[in-house]
């Protein structure tokens, strides 16, 4: 049992990358440098999000395919955590400690990224632009390694909140979210605009039965439902609504909002339970086939990502990576992780979001602010004025700065 | 008649001592042998060996308690959540680990006594559905009271650094190494000498036949409620190392499966010994490990290897249980009696043939 | 009062599905003395099948008609290729290689079709009919009920009333006995499986339409609380198998309509304590066990 444990470590020590490399920083040589993710690319959550990182990587391919950033190529390792914490635990390990990546990018899931922050935070490792809207991210003095990218959900909230005021007012509105900071993150933004709900119900992943929640929405009454959830329980949530006869106007966070996911989950039903969905976003929509930068993903998306079914997913990971490769090049060719942490802080990246894209030494949360959608003959369509808000009591306020377009080739220039 | 009894009992002590000194010189070589080990092994691996030694804890109650008392129980998963539960909840109030391993322990013995005085009327099949509900309920606890236990998310495990007398750049794999493996040779310990002596025999007898442990005085209810308390600790303490070293704790951690996982270690390692025990929890950790480095190393598309990934690992970890089940029931630890049986079968027919001047034809 | 009835027809609409699963528990243990934990990944497959064929033919009832074959063979193969070799002196062997089956079956799906969750569709509406203001039940629940009523019934025929029905029972409850008498019992144990198999692919279309989606692990909730239901009635009872079912769903219903969703589980646990200790063998159990 002795040998078969030290061969383990035999073959342990060989499969440890770039060790021989020109520097001491982990996961960066002369040629390359080996990031990695968790995801879930299998189990409950991983409708829709399992084309994220997919994705990202292609974005890497296409860079790399014109000779990557300084010289190096990109290796992007992708794992399956399956929505579990416990499985992240086990492959983050994995990652930092046998593949020695350089770090950590778009770790998704509010519940499953939270446990491995200490971790993190203990072995130095730079954990870039996790993808989930919680606060946990924006916390620079205690996790300065740690960075955010979606829109924080309270700034989410406020957004969403402030239309309902406008749109709805007078009507009774409720809640329906994931039973963790996601959830709470929400409503904590939609009661700081509208007050406290009339009810609110929450679910967990792991129980995939949402009839007793939507039946006790109904029973309240609510005539507007504002919903905190994955994409698998926004089609659960809106198809039991519609089975107990129940018709509220459904408002959906911008996480679980993708109409392409949806209408694959739900089915042929699909048309009618998402016509008039209100939602909202902060990237270019899938199906805006005007916008240079979707038309840039969906040449990406045809020559590095086997051409597969192109929607919001898709554009979010490759935004991640437009974004990550401007950091890289920021932190220019001598690269090592507090150098990459630095260049991150100094800010003033211009991609391609409609919100501010907020990045200091006191402000780790990414995108600052949304714009609300409405999904019309199946298709998301952006309506009025982006808007921007912070996570406390700010004010939400119109964002009116002119949206940038891409470089030429695609790839952001070395600054 | 007294004088003959009264050197009975004292030839038992005597071989208890002999059995207990024999114990503790092999668990102190088994601790000499670890700390080799985690001073050769890089990070990733001593943290494998570590959680090779949680699951230890667990596989070897485990092992007692279906192999050697003949209860199938099919919620293990449930106690170490308990004790992993209860670890994050005591270092959250105060990150004393010895003490918050002493409480986790008791708080699983508790609740093990409860499960077992109710599974002790209960056999086979309807044993295996009671504990199966368990399994299936306690992770399901963490949402009903989601202030207390948060939930899907789960809570933090606050753990201190190795002290600073180890040295200043210690690293923290190997702490947590050394932290599981004291647990996983102390629980060893206690079970071998449990198990060798009048309790094991009383298990063994009750899993045999149990009317027959009834007239020869044994009694079968106590029995089966202190194998499944004893069972119970174990894997409380197995819970709160997995705690430790994940330092973190969430239903997620223990599902289901984990607990039919456990029973599957047990048996392919070898039920009722403890050895098996200790196949059993390299298994956990090894084959998950190993399959994904095959399926790591094969070259395929991104969307064929997108499919493989998690799940060409469980194939091939069913498709051995499957084959090890069917080829070799006694489990891995049988293997050794049957290779030496089947040497001495083969002896014996070279000496036949070899006739009476033992000389080869 | 309305919830209350919702909730009811809800439950035993729930109820019927495992029951029939339960069903199929039952007729495996009394056969072989197994306990079938790939019951529920079996099911998951032939539904991939079914509905596999369903998408490509556009008909859903060939689908459903190639689900339920699927299980009849899926069932007899199982026996024949993989529980026949299993030494049986330790009751969990069998209960470890049908575990093995469960990893195999689920990885293999993940690996052809991919982990997503697939839409499954109903032949049937699954909108409520409104009965004086009730959301009641559906087409689709009607179908439910209808399905697992024929083929309980059909089962009960069978045993009862066949020649065969016979031979199987006699191959179970006495199996050398049989053998002297000229039945093919290792034949009747093959074809128990494979009913109890279709069976178990039945009450798997039954149920998926109405969850999260078509996924490999769709099946793993409905086998834990059809266990429960089964024992619950007594392993050796396929009444009981009926009876539990219908119980656990209308407990599960009324506990998470009135309770909600998380405080379901306990409310099994609990219903499992009671009856099993007052009585250990399940409600309908036998007078005397039958030797294993």
């Amino acid at each position: 049992m002795l040998a078969l444990i030290t061969a383990c470590s035999d073959d342990g020590g060989s499969s440890s990358s770039n060790g021989g490399g020109e520097s001491n920083t982990p996961g960066v040589t002369a040629t390359e440098i080996l990031v990695g993710t968790h995801m879930p690319l299998t189990g409950p959550a991983a409708a829709g999000y399992s084309k994220i990182a997919p994705a990202t990587k292609a974005y890497f391919d296409y860079v790399n395919a014109s000779g990557g950033v300084n010289g190096r190529k990109i290796t992007y390792k992708i794992m399956d955590d399956t929505y579990n914490p416990a499985t992240t635990q086990q492959v983050v390990r994995e990652l930092v400690l046998q593949d020695k990546v350089f770090a950590i990018l778009n770790g998704l899931g509010t519940p499953t990224h939270t446990g491995v922050l200490d971790f993190l935070k203990t072995n130095r490792v730079p954990d870039m632009f996790v993808a989930s809207g919680s606060r946990s991210w924006d916390q620079p003095d205690k996790y300065p390694g740690t960075f955010g990218f979606n829109p924080d959900y309270t700034v989410e909230g406020k957004i969403l909140a402030t239309y309902v005021k406008e749109t709805h007012a007078g009507k009774k509105v409720c809640f329906m979210g994931q039973d963790d900071d996601f959830g709470r993150d929400s409503l904590a933004g939609i009661e700081k605009i509208l007050g406290p709900v009339a009810a609110k119900q929450s679910y967990v992943t792991s129980n995939p039965n949402v009839g007793p929640q939507m039946g006790a929405l109904k029973q309240a009454g609510c005539q507007v439902v504002m919903l905190a959830t994955v994409p698998g329980f926004t089609a659960l949530s809106l198809g039991t609504a519609a089975k107990i006869g129940f018709k509220p106007a459904f408002i959906v966070s911008n996480v679980g909002a993708d109409p392409t996911t949806l209408t694959r989950s739900l089915g042929a039903s699909a048309g009618p339970l998402i016509e008039g969905l209100v939602a909202a976003n902060y990237l270019p929509l899938s199906t805006d086939d005007a916008n240079p930068w979707i038309q840039l993903y969906k040449k990406v998306n045809q020559q590095h990502n086997g051409n597969a079914e192109f929607d919001n997913n898709i554009v979010y990971g490759m935004s991640v990576g437009y974004l990550f490769v401007q950091a890289l090049q920021a932190a220019g060719k001598d690269l090592t992780r507090e150098g990459l942490i630095e260049a991150v802080e100094k800010g003033g990246f211009q991609g391609p979001g409609r919100a501010p894209l907020r990045y200091s030494a006191d402000d780790h949360s990414g995108y600052g602010g949304e714009q609300l959608t409405r999904i019309t003959k199946g298709k998301a369509e952006y309506f009025g004025t982006p808007y921007e808000t912070d996570s406390e009591g700010g004010p939400v306020q119109a964002y009116n700065a002119a949206p940038v377009a891409p470089p030429a080739n695609g790839i952001p220039a070395a600054s | 008649m007294t004088a003959v009894r009264e050197r009975e009992t004292t030839a038992a002590a005597i071989r208890r001592e002999h059995r207990l000194r024999k114990h503790l010189a092999l668990t102190l070589l088994a601790a000499a042998a670890i700390v080799a080990l985690t001073y050769v092994l890089p990070p990733f691996r001593n943290y494998q060996l570590a959680t090779v030694g949680a699951y230890l804890c667990v596989t070897a109650g485990l092992t007692v308690l279906v192999g050697l008392n003949g209860q199938l129980s099919l919620g293990h998963g449930a106690l170490m959540a308990t004790g992993a539960y209860t670890l994050a909840l005591m270092q959250d109030a105060d990150p004393n680990l010895p003490l918050s391993i002493a409480v986790a322990v008791l708080v699983t013995t508790a609740v093990g006594a409860v499960v077992g005085l109710a599974a002790a009327r209960l056999r086979g099949p309807y044993l295996a559905g009671l504990t199966l509900a368990v399994a299936v309920v306690v992770p399901s606890i963490t949402s009903t009271f989601d202030t207390t236990f948060n939930s899907d998310q789960g809570l933090s495990v606050a753990v201190d650094p190795p002290p600073l007398a180890l040295g200043y750049d210690f690293p923290y794999e190997r702490w947590q190494a050394w932290i599981a493996w004291t647990g996983a040779l102390l629980t060893m310990l206690l079970l071998a000498n449990l198990t060798r002596g009048r309790f094991g025999r009383n298990l063994k007898a009750v899993r045999d036949d149990e009317a027959a442990a009834r007239l020869a005085g044994i009694n079968v209810g106590r029995t089966q409620v202190i194998a499944f308390v004893v069972s119970a600790a174990c894997a409380g303490l197995g819970g709160a190392l997995f705690a430790v070293l994940a330092q973190s704790v969430s239903p997620g951690a223990f599902p289901l499966t984990l607990s039919l996982f456990l029973v599957m270690a047990i048996v392919i390692g070898g039920l009722g010994r403890l050895s098996g025990a200790v196949w059993g929890a390299v298994l956990l950790v090894a084959l998950p490990a190993s399959t994904h480095s095959v399926t790591d190393s094969i070259d395929v598309s991104p969307a064929v290897a997108q499919r493989l990934e998690g799940n060409l690992p469980l194939a091939i970890f069913g498709v051995v249980l499957i084959v090890v089940m069917l080829a070799a029931p006694g489990g891995i630890a049988s293997l050794k009696e049957r290779f030496r049986h089947e040497k001495s079968k083969a002896r014996a027919r070279r000496a036949r043939r070899a006739g009476p001047d033992n000389r080869l034809q | 009062m309305d919830r209350f009835v919702f909730l009811t027809f809800d439950g035993l609409s729930r109820g019927a599905v495992y029951a029939a699963f339960a069903l199929a528990l039952v007729l495996i243990w009394r056969a072989a003395r197994i306990v079938n934990f790939a019951q529920g990944a079996m099911a998951v497959a032939t539904a991939y099948a079914g509905y596999s064929v369903a998408s490509a033919t556009g008909s859903y009832w060939l689908g459903f008609a190639v689900a339920l074959a699927g299980g009849l063979l899926l069932g007899a193969a199982v026996e024949r290729v993989v529980m026949r070799f299993v030494d049986h002196s330790s009751p969990l062997n069998g209960v470890v290689v049908a575990l093995g089956l469960v990893l195999v079956i689920q990885a293999v799906l993940g690996m052809i079709y991919g982990n997503e969750f697939r839409p499954a569709e109903t032949p049937f509406s699954r909108d409520a009919y409104d009965v004086g203001g009730i959301a009641l039940l559906s087409d689709f629940d009607l179908f439910v009920f209808g399905a697992v009523f024929a083929v309980v019934g059909l089962l009960v025929l069978l045993f009862t009333r066949t020649a065969v029905g016979l031979r199987m029972r006699a191959s179970a409850f006495a199996p050398d006995v049989s053998r002297l008498l000229g039945v093919r019992v290792s034949g009747m144990l093959t074809l128990g499986w494979a009913l109890a198999a279709g069976v178990g692919s039945l009450a798997g279309m039954l149920v998926i339409p109405t969850e999260l989606g078509l996924h490999p692990n769709a099946m793993d909730i409905v086998f834990v609380s059809s266990f429960t239901a089964a024992v619950v009635g007594g392993l050796d009872s396929a009444v009981g198998a009926v009876a539990g079912g219908l119980i656990v769903g209308l407990l599960l219903s009324y506990v998470s309509g009135y309770l909600g969703a998380t405080v379901a589980p306990m409310a099994v646990l609990v219903l499992l304590l009671v009856v099993l200790l007052g009585r250990p063998g399940g409600l309908f159990a036998h007078g005397k066990e039958r030797a294993a």
